[in-house]
């Protein structure tokens, strides 16, 4: 398939996501560019964190083609889509964390897996992951011994741990308080900056939304399609959606001038 | 493309310089680790890198990178990091930033004295946690017969269902083939001595007795007392216990008290059952393959069983009813906060209660003989 845009590194053509006979959205179309930060917006319940499990591959699509620099997803065998998968890592909501393990291991299980490095090495590369979010010294410790926010920071750590492409995050700051969470806003932005990963994001955290995203998508519960997409800060301002509008702002009803 | 990484020094007065070459990266099969400490021997002040044919890296260098840096900080090397891509720079920054301090309790492989003294504890500990369950479903009970409790109907009358009509087909093919294998081996022992008719008392007094409440238990311990523990545990685990708690209802009278009921008027009722359907075995054999008349059978069958019999059966059951409620509950509700805790309760639950069912079937049947019943 020709190359629409030039930067862009996942590419969402005509999207249907159902369950069963249920259309949750339809008519999706947008571009991730390679290096943004892009986050996935809506009200409760539109289908956010569905559109996260299509673009992790872990739903098919209903109708309509996902791209991953110019690879279509769906169409391609069952070794290639592992291949595109291990390409990104995935933050889940709370953690995800398997609880059998301790958080040295949880990390470590992709490297034993899919790299040929020492044990040694990858026991280094662990405690190096671990200080990057800030949790140097707990790779002994069980998932139930710490805290949602640590888990949430070893979840991240389990997400970088093959240096991914692209990273998914569900909902990050869901639970956290807002030092906690402003710390993870921070985080996620440096590891951007410094590994060069394209981000992909679902949150309804305005605070998020406004300090990190770069683009974005707004799914609407009613219409179920996508209403916007673009830079929230754009949209704030410009979008001719009131819907779009009243999300940014955190409001139910709009001052009059607004409104027309 | 170069696939091979290196690592090369060279020195400038008190200046070390280090040239990274090639592919720094975790799926190149891994060059050895280069000795660090003999890289530095020489008394260098300030080090610094370059990076100018560095291929590509990722975190195989940045573990290589703070592995130096710590090196560095120990022989007090001042760093110039200007060499680095501006990425890596900023995650070697990152990693040493300060940290969170992890607490004591560190999860740690324990020694086989620990371990023993571990489950003597566990032990103690369980036995008093098995008594103070005991005591609150008493005071649950007490509760519920002065009509203080609060449940759903619907909950009981679907425990109900579930216990009863739900669990008749498995009782009654497993029944029928325990009823079928005494009749079986008890006539090939009993015709030795022309004693063929007698293969009625056998069976008859068997299922009453022993089998019938004995494997309806067993059954309903697999099948009802392992869905109990599940779904506590769940509860447990989603924090829908503790919802229940801060709501104002007691999750003992809210979820353990209908459970608990709906055994313990269920079980006896699926002995009967299984003691019939055991009975129909036998005579299937009787007739068949002993031929027995139908007539002669049945009558001797009626002869055989006493009222007592029955009520034997009956009173086990209902004890066998409570101990598979009481083990599913009280695991499912002191079920640990994680997938692997629900399983662990699961499990235990069956297997206590097939331990307590069995000793306490014989310890009835030693009562019992000695009452004379």
């Amino acid at each position: 398939m020709a190359k629409t845009t030039p930067n862009a590194l996942i590419e969402v053509q005509d999207l249907t996501m159902a369950y069963g006979d249920f259309i949750l959205q339809q008519n999706l179309t947008f571009n991730i560019n390679k290096g943004s930060i892009f986050t996935i917006m809506g009200e409760s319940g539109c289908g956010k964190s569905t559109l996260l499990r299509h673009l992790t591959g872990l739903k098919r699509p209903a109708a309509g083609n996902i791209l991953f620099s110019d690879v279509d997803f769906w169409l391609s065998d069952e070794k290639t889509r592992v291949q595109l998968m291990q390409q990104s890592g995935v933050l889940y909501q709370s953690g995800a964390l398997w609880s059998s393990m301790t958080i040295g291991e949880n990390i470590a299980l992709p490297l034993q897996q899919f790299t040929d490095l020492s044990a040694k090495l990858i026991d280094e590369i662990v405690g190096v992951k671990l200080a990057l979010v800030g949790l140097k010294g707990f790779a002994n410790y069980l998932p139930s011994a710490i805290s949602g926010g640590m888990r949430k920071r070893a979840g991240l750590a389990r997400a970088i741990a093959l240096d991914p492409e692209i990273l998914f995050f569900d909902e990050p700051s869901a639970g956290l308080d807002p030092i906690s969470s402003k710390m993870l806003d921070d985080l996620i932005l440096e590891l951007r900056d410094s590994l060069g990963a394209t981000i992909v994001m679902v949150t309804h955290e305005l605070p998020s939304i406004f300090a990190l995203a770069d683009d974005s998508v707004f799914l609407d519960t009613e219409t179920r399609t996508m209403l916007a997409t673009g830079n929230p800060k754009t949209l704030a301002r410009e979008s001719d959606s009131i819907r779009v509008k009243q999300f940014l702002s955190r409001s139910i009803s709009l001052p009059d001038e607004l409104q027309e | 493309m170069i696939t091979e990484c290196a690592l090369q020094s060279s020195r400038d007065g008190d200046k070390l310089c280090l040239t990274f070459l090639g592919s720094w990266t975790i799926h190149v099969t891994p060059c050895a680790s280069p000795d660090i400490a003999q890289l530095f021997s020489q008394q260098a002040k300030t080090l610094c890198f370059n990076t100018e044919q560095l291929h590509e890296w990722d975190s195989r260098l940045l573990v290589e990178l703070s592995r130096i840096a710590e090196f560095a900080a120990s022989q007090s090397i001042t760093i110039d990091d200007q060499g680095l891509p501006s990425g890596i720079r900023k995650l070697l920054h990152l990693t040493q930033k300060k940290t969170l301090i992890p607490p004591d309790d560190k999860y740690s492989e324990s020694g086989i004295l620990e371990e023993v003294g571990n489950h003597a504890l566990g032990f103690f500990r369980q036995s008093i946690e098995m008594l103070a369950f005991t005591g609150e479903i008493l005071l649950s009970y007490v509760r519920f017969f002065s009509g203080r409790t609060r449940f759903l109907k619907r909950d009981l009358t679907w425990f109900f269902y579930d216990c009863g009509p739900q669990a008749l087909p498995i009782v009654a093919l497993i029944s029928f083939l325990v009823g079928f294998t005494l009749a079986f081996i008890g006539a090939v022992q009993l015709q030795m001595f022309g004693a063929d008719i007698y293969v009625a008392n056998l069976v008859g007094l068997t299922m009453t007795r022993e089998m019938g409440p004995m494997m309806a238990a067993i059954i309903m311990a697999g099948r009802t007392g392992a869905a109990y523990a599940a779904q506590l545990g769940t509860m447990q685990v989603n924090e829908e216990i503790d919802a229940l708690h801060t709501m104002g209802l007691n999750p003992l009278d809210f979820l353990v008290l209908p459970r608990m009921t709906a055994l313990l008027v269920m079980m006896p009722l699926l002995a009967i059952f299984a003691d019939f359907i055991g009975i129909l075995g036998g005579f299937f054999i009787g007739c068949f393959s002993l031929d027995i008349s139908p007539i002669l059978y049945y009558e001797q069958t009626v002869q055989a069983i006493h009222i007592n019999h029955f009520l034997v059966g009956i009173i086990k059951s209902i004890v066998f009813g409570y101990l598979v409620a009481f083990c599913g509950c009280i695991k499912g509700m002191h079920c640990g906060r994680s997938a692997g805790a629900v399983g662990q309760a699961t499990t235990s639950a069956v297997v206590t209660a097939i331990v307590f069912i069995v000793i306490t079937d014989a310890g009835f049947t030693f009562f019992f003989n000695l009452i004379g019943i």
